[in-house]
């Protein structure tokens, strides 16, 4: 079965970054198929390669990646959400005349149009939020 | 058509669960995951919502329960899932509804 996932909240906020990992892995473990996964609103921190979290403390940016690495997912962030939070790429660094880009490898930039996509295109619709 | 819903938020925190459990179809699932585990516990004023209520299928997140210690005063009549059944229960209902 195609799911598609849309995460709402940021990681370390409260638990639907966590929580959105853990049923990916479990749903691509039962041979699911994960058709996108959509990150919206606060969600959008997600994809960000300057976290640092303590050393004992999990990397949910890093979990993010390896399930991309593995499992080729299509993790797309929202560009409005992301301009308002200060998320960019290369592209939209230049674009846009800033000094700095932020969105991590294996993360793509785009439109809400991916979200509605996302749900026609796939069985079902999860969402992980705030 | 089944729904499966999933409440995230505690019920004493925000009336997610409430909305939901009126708004629930009989035939359909609420899963409870994240803080929305503590509707799940016995000795409070949403258990008996719960035992009340027919037609619906109650489940919980067995890995959430247990982060907050609270496997042991799980109501009867609620079924603990793991991930692997949080990813079955979404599978074999037609949609799923998050009570955000």
């Amino acid at each position: 079965m195609k799911i598609s996932l849309q995460i709402n909240e940021g990681p370390y906020q409260h638990q639907a970054s966590d929580s959105a990992i853990q049923f990916t892995k479990a749903a691509l473990a039962k041979g699911h198929e994960i058709f996108r996964v959509f990150f919206y609103h606060d969600g959008v921190n997600n994809a960000t390669r300057l976290a640092i979290p303590p050393q004992d403390d999990r990397n949910i940016t890093e979990q993010w990646v390896a399930l991309q690495k593995e499992h080729n997912l299509d993790l797309v962030v929202c560009i409005a959400a992301a301009q308002r939070r200060g998320m960019i790429d290369e592209d939209e660094m230049k674009r846009q005349g800033k000094d700095a880009n932020n969105i991590s490898e294996g993360f793509r930039i785009s439109g809400l149009g991916q979200l509605i996509e996302a749900g026609i295109e796939a069985d079902r619709l999860v969402v992980f939020g705030a | 058509m089944s729904l499966l819903h999933t409440v995230n938020k505690s019920p004493f925190e925000s009336n997610t669960f409430d909305a939901c459990l009126g708004l629930a179809k009989s035939g359909s699932t609420i899963l409870l995951i994240e803080d929305g585990v503590y509707a799940a516990t016995t000795g409070n004023s949403v258990a008996d919502k719960i035992k009340n209520t027919t037609g619906i299928n109650f489940c919980v997140l067995g890995p959430d329960a247990q982060a907050r210690g609270i496997q042991g005063k799980l109501a009867e009549g609620i079924k603990v899932v793991d991930y692997e059944g949080f990813v079955d229960l979404v599978a074999e209902h037609d949609a799923v509804q998050a009570w955000l």
